[in-house]
């Protein structure tokens, strides 16, 4: 049977697509749903100007169109509009990932002159409480005056709101905000449990019921608002049945550089156990993208397990995501726990019916700042999955 | 299906270029990118805002020296405005 034939890496790579260049893990917000590494404040290295623009070069040489600057907060360094400037000098299609903070109207021109292409604007919520509440932080009005900026500069505009338990219920007066603000698409981005979302993942998840009527609202206003604005709701997928296509497989599309240099085939690859990931300032992207370890280790098929081995859907889903495999099952070769196929589908299933259950006392938020990180650093990472779990 | 403007032009959240690693052109808007085949290609390099839509059929042909190609090049118009990638 050819299924039992594991076919790989022997098969052509394509080039990489997208680069996401994570300048720094500096940030003002404390944003609880975080992303970033538990352990981010224990190494403070950052690529310099030149590291970044040769990562640059050499990424769009590979074949990378899609670029975004992201972090942490871009906008803390202040050589990005000359990262900018390179970066649409090579081709670049240019995105800025920012919460806004620190975007002036003097930096705002300059980008638009140096060629930036997109700017993506998180918000929190629709209200200046629940905006200030979870990142901890007031922001509000702030986020407000850059969003006019933008249309002001003429720029393309996603605005993007991470959703959980507290401000599902506000969808509606998300997307009226969206759409007086002019925003062309409004991405409602369901919390993904990674980094420290992972942490606040009992506190965070919402009930099937908050989902459900979220999206209702969601396709109302869909129906309403029609071409003007484009709705992306993104789903949890631990309320799923079917893993979604992480990075569109591994090694596939997508090359992230975190802002110590070290190139990640995802931007929560860090958190794999056993991986070396190379550094920028080390080995060229090319012989990382094609030749380290870190990216071939989950490409193609050869690397599966049953039941994805012989599922006829891995070439759709790609099994999943490693970095979840490994979070809830503890091997990242293991299928997606999200997959109903997969044998520890039930442990989601429980952890979804859990936030079911009424609270009688909230366990308190952790916050993404630098002596929690401090803290976690300390801590071996698979200790602190079993503490949390 | 969707009305055809009288002379197309890409609409303002896209760029279109080549890209050599692709082969093709391909469409960039924010955080997003559709790689085109070579008709599609070909036919919205054409929408610049001047050409109006016999012109673009009128070139096509005549850089493929084929004939016909009317109904090829206006269901892709179609397609392409109601992708809102042309307006």
């Amino acid at each position: 049977m050819s299924e039992t034939t594991p076919t790989t890496t022997t098969t052509q790579v394509p080039p990489p697509l997208w680069l996401l260049a994570e300048i720094t893990y500096k940030c003002p917000l404390h944003c609880v749903f975080c992303y970033n590494p538990l352990n981010y404040a224990a190494d403070r290295t950052e690529l310099t100007t030149e590291e970044w623009k040769d990562v640059l070069r050499q990424a769009r040489a590979l074949g990378a169109a899609q670029l975004g600057f992201s972090g942490g907060e871009p906008l803390v360094r202040d050589d990005l509009e000359e990262l900018i400037g390179e970066a649409h000098q090579l081709g670049f299609y240019t995105n800025l990932i920012t919460s806004g903070i620190g975007l002036t109207e003097e930096r705002i021109s300059r980008m638009k002159e140096l060629g930036l292409d997109h700017i993506q604007l998180s918000f929190q919520d629709s209200s200046k409480e629940m905006n200030d509440f979870l990142p901890s932080t007031k922001t509000f009005d702030l986020k407000n005056r850059v969003a006019k900026l933008i249309k002001k500069y003429d720029y393309p505009m996603v605005l993007n709101v991470v959703l959980h338990r507290y401000n599902l219920d506000h969808v509606g007066r998300i997307i009226e905000m969206a759409v007086e603000m002019g925003v062309e698409y409004l991405e409602l981005a369901n919390t993904q449990y990674y980094g420290w979302g992972m942490v606040n993942r009992e506190q965070l998840m919402p009930t099937r019921e908050q989902l459900e009527r979220a999206e209702a609202v969601v396709n109302e206003y869909r129906a309403k608002l029609g071409n003007s604005i484009k709705l992306l709701f993104v789903v949890p997928d631990y309320f799923e049945e079917r893993p979604k296509a992480c990075m569109n497989g591994w090694g596939s599309v997508f090359l992230a550089v975190a802002a110590d240099g070290s190139a990640l085939p995802c931007h929560a690859a860090k958190s794999l156990p056993g991986l070396k990931f190379p550094n920028v300032t080390e080995t060229t992207l090319k012989d990382i993208w094609y030749n380290s370890d870190a990216f071939n280790r989950y490409r193609g098929y050869g690397w599966m397990k049953e039941p994805c081995r012989t599922c006829p859907d891995k070439e759709k889903d790609f099994g999943g995501c490693r970095c979840q495999a490994y979070a809830l099952t503890g091997d990242a070769e293991n299928a997606d726990p999200v997959c109903s196929k997969s044998v520890q589908h039930g442990d989601i299933k429980k952890i979804v019916l859990q936030a079911q259950a009424p609270r009688t006392e909230e366990k308190p938020l952790i916050y993404r700042n630098d002596a929690n990180s401090m803290r976690y650093a300390a801590i071996p990472i698979k200790e602190e999955r079993d503490k949390v779990t | 299906m969707s009305e055809l403007t009288a002379k197309p032009k890409l609409a303002r959240l896209f760029r279109m270029q080549w890209e050599e690693a692709q082969g093709a052109y391909v469409l960039l808007y924010p955080e997003g990118m559709v790689k085109l085949n070579q008709s599609a290609g070909e036919i919205l390099k054409r929408c610049n805002g001047e050409r109006d839509v016999q012109a673009i059929i009128d070139d096509i042909e005549q850089t493929f020296n084929a004939t016909g190609l009317e109904k090829d090049v206006t269901g892709f118009l179609e397609i392409a405005t109601e992708r809102g990638w042309i307006v």
